[in-house]
């Protein structure tokens, strides 16, 4: 499970990118993480991950503090082309964050390919990463994630420079990789469709700084399609209510000069009230302020 | 096209050649000044098998081959560890940009008065020469790796010692080899400057210094000076060659973005 807690994060140039977070992830879940851009998405990702240290609150993994990258996490980036290694084989891409689990070459060998072939590029191996179109670049990386089994898979925007097609294609892999391994999955996208068409849930997060917005169920069944998936009342209804959020919260910024002691004001209030990590709580409260 | 590049080439040198032999024949200018490129390349034909000369060039590889290597031994690690340790990296700055302008040839009283061995001068020279163009492209070099890049080896919890070794190494070794190439030519010019001034047994500047004792000899000095151009340029093409060949990734990257 993670949990966090009253997570804050402000950059040396004093921009504050994430205000007193809190949110709470069960084991198995595969939850959409949705705001507008800039609104501290990816930092909070990179909190989570261990690769930047946040200056107030506190994150802990299955009960342990996270303290440095946690030691079954995986991180697949938006940029493909700039996080595989153009130098190493598919192969080798895929195979070399197994040096860390203590596997011998042939062992990691195997299970590269092995991963290689979940992610339907079973002939990939020896190729090198620009020699392969954008959407099967994305592929080797999700592929290189899950040959390392985390146990939690954090994307960051994983699809935001690919074409549509690829898009529903990749987002497919990520359902059927989250039902075949059972891993948290925590996805950032700024696609609402995407959100609620790959989420078990949806925490909206409103504009820099981040905090929780909005928490929603996603009411649809597990076995999703691109085509009916989408045609849903369920998930028309999902949509709507998701885009009226992210909207609401991108309204903030204007606000944000004149207001900015008073959200952080607000920020303690709330934590005050011990509403903490039930975040169903938050989506009201957020959904009702009078500011909005 | 490529061959066309060729044709137009060659033509190019054929017709300097030309321009050349009939400045001189037709006495525009003095021969004994500028000998018709006929001669001066008849004369480069001889030096080819001449025993004398091949020591001579053997002379200068070797200074030059040692001296470039000891400069990469030196500034490639010297480069890694400035270009990681941001207060190395801040403190050598000043330094750096101060020692680097200084010419290599202008240390040439200093080296042989330093050096008992005119191969150590050349070498020590060469040495100095080459430090600067190596050590700089590997500090920027280290310094643009994609922080995406790095990320995505972090994040698989490799510390940075491995963050160095798998990613910003591999990345920055195209342009380090950039620096050395830079650093070949350079030190081409440094071996033959410091064997026209210091003297010494044997080398290319040492034969060009000869030419001109006893009347002079230009069309024997124009010739050897066409063999000391033709190993700048096979030194060159060789590194280049090589280049392409270990960055392969590199070039087909990049033309796959263009």
């Amino acid at each position: 499970m993670l949990q966090i807690t009253g997570l804050t994060h402000s950059y040396s140039d004093g921009h504050v990118a994430i205000d007193s977070l809190d949110l709470t992830v069960a084991d198995g879940e595969l939850l959409s993480i949705v705001g507008p851009s800039g609104c501290g998405k990816s930092t909070l990702l990179r909190c989570i991950a261990g690769l930047i240290r946040p200056t107030g609150g506190r994150i802990t993994l299955n009960g342990a503090a996270v303290d440095g990258v946690p030691d079954d996490l995986a991180v697949v980036f938006q940029d493909y082309s700039r996080s595989l290694f153009p130098w190493l084989t598919v192969r080798d891409n895929v195979a070399l964050p197994l040096r860390r689990r203590g596997k011998s070459r042939a062992e990691r060998r195997a299970a590269a390919q092995e991963a290689l072939e979940s992610v339907g590029l079973p002939d990939a191996g020896r190729k090198y990463p620009w020699q392969l179109s954008g959407g099967m670049q994305q592929r080797v990386s999700i592929a290189r994630a899950l040959a390392y089994r985390p146990s939690l898979l954090l994307m960051d925007e994983p699809f935001g420079s690919v074409d549509a097609q690829t898009r529903e294609d990749l987002e497919d892999l990520v359902l059927q990789v989250h039902r075949a391994e059972k891993m948290t999955i925590l996805l950032v996208t700024h696609d609402i469709d995407e959100s609620v068409y790959v989420g078990d849930r949806v925490v909206v997060l409103n504009r820099s700084p981040a905090r929780v917005h909005a928490d929603l169920p996603v009411t649809l069944s597990a076995d999703r399609d691109q085509i009916e998936t989408r045609g849903l009342p369920e998930f028309v209804r999902l949509r709507a209510e998701v885009g009226r959020l992210v909207r609401g919260g991108a309204r903030i910024p204007g606000a944000v000069p004149a207001g900015a002691a008073g959200g952080i004001l607000k920020s303690d209030i709330r934590h005050q009230k011990g509403v903490g990590p039930d975040t169903m709580a938050d989506s009201e409260s957020g959904g009702t302020r009078p500011t909005r | 096209m490529r061959f066309r590049r060729i044709v137009y080439g060659a033509a190019g040198v054929a017709g300097l050649v030309v321009v050349l032999e009939v400045v001189s024949r037709t006495g525009l200018v003095d021969d004994t000044a500028l000998p018709p490129a006929s001669t001066v390349l008849r004369e480069a034909g001889r030096l080819a098998v001449d025993q004398d000369f091949l020591v001579d060039v053997g002379a200068t590889l070797k200074a030059w081959a040692g001296g470039l290597l000891l400069s990469v031994l030196v500034a490639v690690p010297l480069g890694v560890l400035l270009g990681s340790v941001p207060v190395l990296n801040t403190a050598s700055r000043a330094l750096v940009e101060l020692c680097r302008p200084i010419p290599s040839v202008a240390l040439i009283p200093l080296a042989t008065i330093a050096f008992s061995t005119v191969v150590q001068q050349k070498m020590a020279l060469i040495f100095y020469a080459c430090l600067w163009p190596i050590l700089v492209n590997t500090l920027y070099a280290l310094r643009d790796v994609d922080p995406v890049a790095k990320e995505s080896l972090r994040s698989f919890g490799f510390g940075t010692p491995a963050v160095l070794w798998r990613v910003s190494l591999p990345s920055a070794a195209p342009f380090i080899a950039t620096g050395v190439r830079i650093a070949a030519s350079v030190a081409l010019i440094v071996v033959i400057s410091t064997e026209l001034v210091a003297g010494g047994d044997d080398g290319v500047g040492l034969y060009l210094n000869e030419t001109q004792a006893g009347g002079g000899r230009n069309d024997l000095l124009l010739a050897g000076a066409c063999w000391a151009g033709a190993l700048g340029l096979v030194a060159n093409a060789g590194l280049i060659w090589l280049e392409r060949i270990a960055f392969r990734w590199q070039s087909a990257r990049s033309e796959g973005v263009a």
